[in-house]
């Protein structure tokens, strides 16, 4: 139901105790799709979807697991589903999945994924990890997608593919403006990923220990 | 006028303001209260100033060779007028975009406003295309002093050197404005390629015959008549500059000496190996080296910066000869970067820590077994 405890579970992982800018997990994947919006947008969902059927099984599967082998069973499920995910990108968008390569695949590798199952999923109800692999995987987008607008509206003055930034402003076209190059390269995430941390732990306080 | 500005005063959030101008004018009627004492009237104000002082020669000479480039027939007066008025606003928008961050930070975080941006400031426009739009150096000056030097709490705590940091976000950012034949004259349908870009120009020349046949004499690189960026071009005016910097023991020529060892021994070996290899950089001498590109202006000026480098004397030693091998090896190695200077001082910049730590443990360990053998 939603209840105060149930939407702290979803909300929390959006701002306070968000997996990437927080905890710092998930940065490869990060810096590798957040090129364009819309490689960013359709990874997120991916991870929403894992995330949230990996949070979902290993909680419902919590009391049969045995603790010695959880890890291996955690990742067959983790495995299947990003492979069923994988499968589906390749069937109906073909291109972004051709751009998003790799990274689809390596979810599975994806610290917030295994971090979740192992922290939370195997410890709370079904209906609980469900919310808290939302949580999660949104506060993972909601990065992912903050990174790649910076991105994608510095380094091609677009957004979605939609110009943005209009012709005449453009040297070789009576303007001046050129692209910046960095943001098309990982350390221009780099960069976009820390400030947008240096601005969420100047606004929240947080600090490391 | 003070009390406006002082704690409760009305100005009270404009103090750093107010502090620099008065430090600026008047030495500063504060005096060291708690040990060490130095008995010296040298603060950070003064010794910036020397810097400034130092990198003189080689504005000057930049701005006429800025002019001089743009149209060498037109004489020395009409030249430097050209350089000046080129040269001028790159200096003015270094200030005031980055004058402005500074500022705005010195504000937020209620600290003085530090001397260092005076240097920082005049050395990034130094580092570019006299040719560069302005807007891109108010936003890599800008990004020098946030991201290499505020992010990491200011002047003192800087991994890197705030003025490399800006000169290598603009180099990454707009490659286009910052490399490339285009780039390094004024006049428009003037094609001039830099020596070192010369050099790597043809594969299975001989990159010392490549450069000389472009008329590029090594007394000529020397003096700096030559294509490159504002300050950059002239060794003579940096040796002059660094005289001054030793002569007041503003920079370690430990440094200097490091980085001229280091760059010497990666040459003779790229030398040694160039017979047996189809890259002809290899076959460029030390000399050539020393006299093309921006080696000598990033030794001088750039690798000695107190804080970014190492702080123990065999540390610098050590540090010096890093940054001058690696400016060799990414010259002659990876010619999609001509310009290896910049990145190896970077990479100094982020070595330099350790080599102090490693140093202290080691001489740690030779006190210990002296009073171990006592």
């Amino acid at each position: 139901m939603a209840t105060r405890k149930n939407f702290s579970i979803v909300a929390g992982p959006l701002s306070r105790s968000n997996p990437i800018t927080t905890q710092v997990l998930g940065i490869c994947s990060a810096l590798a799709v957040t090129v364009k919006v819309d490689t960013a947008l359709v990874m997120s969902g991916a991870l929403i979807f894992v995330l949230v059927g990996s949070n979902t099984i290993v909680s419902a599967l919590r009391n049969l697991i045995p603790s010695r082998v959880r890890i291996i069973v955690m990742l067959t499920v983790i495995a299947t589903l990003v492979i069923v995910i994988d499968q589906l990108l390749k069937a109906f968008l073909y291109d972004i999945s051709k751009q998003l390569s790799i990274f689809v695949g390596l979810i599975i590798t994806n610290c917030i994924v295994l971090g979740r199952a192992e922290a939370f999923a195997l410890k709370n109800s079904m209906r609980e990890s469900a919310l808290d692999g939302l949580g999660n995987a949104m506060g993972y987008g909601l990065i992912l997608l903050l990174v790649a607008a910076a991105r994608e509206l510095f380094g091609s003055g677009s957004l979605l593919g939609l110009q943005i930034v209009p012709d005449f402003l453009y040297a070789g076209q009576g303007g001046w403006y050129v692209n910046n190059g960095l943001m098309l390269l990982a350390p221009g995430a780099f960069i976009i990923l820390g400030l947008l941390i240096w601005l969420q732990r100047t606004v929240t306080g947080y600090r490391e220990e | 006028m003070e009390p406006h500005f002082g704690e409760g005063g009305k100005w009270s959030r404009l103090a750093p303001l107010y502090e620099m101008v008065d430090t600026l004018f008047y030495v500063p009627g504060t005096v060291t209260s708690t040990a060490p004492h130095i008995r010296d009237t040298i603060d950070m104000k003064r010794s910036m100033f020397t810097v400034i002082v130092a990198l003189m020669p080689a504005l000057l000479f930049g701005i006429y060779n800025t002019g001089y480039q743009a149209d060498p027939g037109a004489g020395i007066m009409q030249n430097v007028r050209t350089g000046f008025f080129a040269v001028l606003p790159l200096i003015l928008v270094s200030y005031i975009a980055g004058g402005l961050c500074e500022l705005l930070f010195a504000i937020i975080r209620r600290h003085d406003i530090n001397e260092g941006f005076l240097v920082t400031g005049l050395l990034l426009p130094m580092t570019l295309p006299p040719d560069i739009p302005l807007w891109m150096v108010a936003a890599g000056i800008s990004f020098g002093v946030v991201i290499g030097k505020e992010v990491t709490g200011g002047t003192g705590y800087n991994v890197f050197n705030p003025a490399l940091v800006a000169r290598a976000f603009i180099f990454f950012a707009y490659p286009g404005e910052m490399s490339g034949d285009s780039v390094w004259s004024l006049a428009d349908e003037l094609t001039a390629a830099t020596p070192l870009a010369v050099a790597s120009s043809v594969q299975g020349t001989n990159a010392a015959t490549l450069v000389s046949s472009a008329g590029y004499s090594i007394k000529e690189m020397f003096v700096g008549l030559i294509p490159g960026s504002v300050g950059g071009t002239s060794t003579m005016a940096i040796l002059a500059g660094a005289v001054i910097l030793i002569a007041t023991r503003i920079a370690n020529w430990r440094i200097m000496a490091g980085s001229l060892a280091g760059m010497v021994a990666a040459a003779f070996l790229a030398n040694t190996l160039a017979p047996a290899s189809q890259n002809t950089m290899l076959s460029l001498s030390p000399l050539h080296h020393l006299v093309m590109g921006g080696f000598a202006f990033g030794v001088v000026f750039m690798a000695t910066d107190p804080v970014s480098a190492s702080q123990t004397d065999k540390g610098r030693w050590i540090y010096g000869i890093l940054i001058g091998a690696l400016c060799v090896m990414i010259r002659v190695l990876n010619q999609a970067f001509v310009e290896g200077i910049m990145l190896a001082i970077l990479l100094g910049n982020t070595f330099a820590p350790m080599i102090d730590y490693f140093v202290l443990r080691q001489n740690i360990a030779k006190r210990q077994k002296a009073y171990a053998r006592q």
